[in-house]
């Protein structure tokens, strides 16, 4: 800014190299004289990486914060405990960071600095509390998964304070993966199907059933499951039921899958459509052979996320299920267990011994997220060109011989 | 062709191109257009009608949830009328029921999570979006997707095992320095020779915080994902410009994924207002309209639920019902607002790049 106030009222001084021919007036333009002695008005900015001395700057001002947050809390000011380090450290640290840029930038970059600092430990924060909520459920959970029996056995006959080598959460398990098998078994054709029609078939029908179905999306769980208790066990006479615990969760996740299933649909070419269509092929194989195949791993992901999204929903289970403590394998037949509902009713049990237990059954579900979880990220990554020639060309050829 | 007579034949024998006869070849009557079967045939009707039948079926079941909740409020709603929405106590036996508390709590726990979600979101969708180095920006984006995949328990097992002391302490320390807004007040002695903790936890503050981070995630995928749109020319035309990054994302991301942020606020808020199972953990249950969020004992309309459906007669589960749908509605416009905020920020841009 400086350097260029300084030179502006030396640039009319300087005449024009050509004098003004009699009658006519002086150029207004003039050559910009450069000045090879004075410095440049800002440092360049670098396009590649920072430079060894930024990086200092940056890192060492952080550092310094620390050591001087550790002096502040500790020994100067009476605000004992970690809480207040931290604090005082990102205080002290925006301001040292903000203290060394102003010494070589201008206030923009100050400005810059302090919001990197700020948007960097935002996210940092984000990233503690996740990491913080996996290792305290594991660590605290940590004990009865060293036990096997924990994985297999039920907790029929063992008492709150049993120890650990007696009683398991195999009961939960299998009463999720029923629950949730007749869940999937009713909501993924009625899903896919219903993201079939509002894409495929269409018209002024489809319009509503999306309306209707994207508004059901906000259905509080806890509503769904009291619509099925009202339903299905107080006007119906039903006695609480696994099977009851799965329409529960089958009310919950079919606006999700099928709205899942409707964004993944559409967004599956419309050239391929009707290349398929050109071709003489029906509506109905078009949908079959082309548009499903198309959208299968976007699908897949949609179904194994409102499955993840399922099968920890403890408010719908806890309407519905009852809890029995022993293994139950006919879901019509009376209370059954499963893991959100095991982990809920140890939580708010005053036995320590529960509660450590309820954080191990915590610890699988957890596992169990995130291996479907992982499952649909394998799924969704596109398949790579080599695999797929390997896998789709005997069938070809065997299509061939056969129609030969 | 040789029976053709030729009236050069005699002169030379050259080989003539002769253009052939087109009597037979032109059809009697001019061509019309082949026609066109709209109609659908055989596999086709039997999938159009079963999809249609698909479709009415899921319509029916889930348009049938609202309709019995509407259904099942009326007699409720006639029965109590506008006091059910005001009044504060659920005391069946007495025939006093009102959602009036609940309300309240509900929308506490949920400004809380807010408070906490909403700028922790922004800036972490910022910084996968603008400041993560490419080679990790994938996994940042998984792992949020995997927060948004952990059960609402565990993060209420984490709130009440964890946070709650911390947040006890916090809630402390606020209502000694803060205590004269209404808001941080709190029942009891802030300096206290021994502060009595029991009066801090199971708070809405404690409550909203286990909720925020379940919104959070949701909250941060949505705008992440709109600043992620933002046209790169844009951007790269502000820094030729000369602006630094901030300035970029001042000038740029954020103006364009305004609809983003609210929308994505707005969706997690709708998650906040019917989150059941963290907050019924972590609240003691308290029927009074309460706004100082520091204190002890709040209630919300799903842990209300939650809470009482179990020794409801006909008439309570009435009422419960309405309770549900009232929540229902809340969410319903909630989400279908931040639905079309997002929508038309998309489709409204009006940038190219």
């Amino acid at each position: 800014m400086s350097t260029i106030r300084e030179t502006a009222p030396t640039a009319p001084l300087d005449p024009p190299p050509t004098g003004p021919a009699p009658g006519t007036r002086a150029p207004s333009t003039y050559l910009p004289q450069r000045d090879l002695d004075a410095p440049p008005p800002v440092p360049r900015a670098s396009l590649g990486k920072p430079t060894a001395e930024e990086r200092f700057a940056a890192v060492g001002a952080w550092v310094a914060a620390l050591a001087l947050a550790w002096v502040i809390t500790q020994r100067l000011l009476p605000l004992g405990g970690p809480a207040w380090l931290l604090v005082t450290w990102f205080a002290t640290g925006l301001l040292l960071s903000a203290v060394t840029t102003s010494m070589t930038g201008r206030r923009v970059d100050v400005v810059d600095r302090v919001v990197s600092g700020v948007v960097t430990s935002g996210a940092l924060v984000v990233g503690a509390a996740l990491v913080s909520t996996v290792v305290f459920v594991v660590f605290r959970g940590w004990e009865p998964l060293l036990h096997l029996n924990f994985f297999v056995d039920d907790m029929a006959g063992v008492g709150p304070r049993d120890a650990f080598d007696r009683g398991g959460i195999g009961h939960a398990i299998l009463g999720s993966v029923i629950e949730l098998g007749i869940a999937i078994a009713i909501t993924l054709p009625l899903g896919i199907g219903t993201a079939v029609f509002m894409t495929e078939v269409g018209g002024r029908f489809a319009v509503v059933v999306r309306t209707i179905v994207e508004a059901m999306t906000a259905l509080p769980s806890i509503v769904a499951g009291l619509f099925i208790y009202t339903v299905l066990i107080v006007a119906l006479g039903f006695p609480r039921s696994g099977f009851a615990a799965a329409m529960a969760l089958s009310v919950m996740m079919l606006p999700i899958i099928a709205r899942a299933a409707d964004v993944v649909l559409r967004v599956v070419p419309g050239g391929l459509r009707e290349a398929s269509l050109a071709l003489g092929a029906s509506r109905w194989r078009t949908v079959w052979h082309v548009v499903l195949p198309t959208a299968r791993p976007g699908l897949a992901t949609a179904l194994i996320l409102g499955v993840a999204r399922g099968v920890g929903e403890t408010s719908p289970v806890l309407l519905t299920s009852g809890a029995a403590s022993f293994f139950v394998t006919d879901p019509t037949d009376g209370v059954m267990n499963s893991l959100p509902l095991y982990i809920f009713t140890g939580a708010r049990s005053p036995e320590p011994q529960m509660i450590e237990r309820a954080f191990a059954a915590a610890t699988v579900l957890l596992v169990l997220v995130l291996a479907l979880f992982v499952v649909a990220r394998l799924v969704a990554r596109p398949a790579r060109a080599s695999r797929r020639t390997s896998r789709r060309t005997p069938r070809r050829a065997r299509g061939v011989s056969e129609e030969s | 062709m040789a029976s053709v007579s030729s009236p050069l034949g005699t002169v030379r024998k050259i080989v003539v191109t002769t253009l052939p006869v087109q009597d037979h070849v032109l059809p009697p009557e001019p061509p019309a257009p082949r026609r066109l079967a709209r109609r659908a045939t055989g596999a086709d009707r039997v999938f159009e009608l079963g999809a249609r039948t698909v479709g009415a079926t899921v319509l029916v079941v889930t348009g049938g949830i609202g309709a019995f909740l509407a259904w099942q409020s009326v007699p409720t709603l006639q029965r109590y009328g506008w006091s059910f929405f005001t009044e504060s106590a659920w005391q069946p036996e007495a025939d006093v029921l009102g959602i009036g508390a609940v309300l309240v709590g509900t929308v506490s726990v949920a400004g809380v999570a807010m408070a906490f979600a909403f700028p922790l979101a922004l800036l972490t969708a910022l910084y996968i979006s603008e400041y993560a180095p490419p080679s990790i920006k994938p996994t940042l984006v998984s792992l949020v997707d995997l927060m948004a995949a952990i059960p609402s328990i565990i993060y209420g097992m984490w709130g009440y095992f964890l946070v709650m002391p911390h947040a006890a302490a916090f809630s402390l320390w606020l209502h000694q320095h803060l205590g004269w807004i209404p808001i941080f007040a709190v029942d009891a002695d802030p300096d206290a020779a021994v502060w009595d903790q029991s009066r801090y936890i199971g708070s809405a503050f404690c409550a909203g915080i286990a909720v925020a981070m379940m919104v959070l995630p949701m909250s941060c995928a949505v705008m992440r994902q709109v600043f992620s749109q933002t046209p790169p020319g844009e951007k790269e035309a502000a820094l030729a410009l000369g602006a630094t990054r901030w300035g970029m994302i001042r000038s740029v991301v954020l103006p364009f994924g305004r609809g983003g942020i609210i929308g994505g606020t707005m969706l997690g808020l709708g998650r906040a207002l019917g989150e059941t199972i963290a907050v019924l953990l972590i609240i003691s249950p308290d029927f009074v309209i309460k706004p100082r969020i520091l204190e002890v004992g709040t209630s919300s309309v799903s842990a209300l639920i939650a809470g009482r459906f179990g020794d409801a007669s006909a008439a309570q589960l009435s009422a419960l019902l309405t309770a549900g749908f009232v929540l229902f509605l809340i969410t319903l416009v909630v989400n279908t607002l931040a639905a079309m905020i997002v929508s038309r920020s998309r489709s409204g841009a009006g940038t190219d790049a």
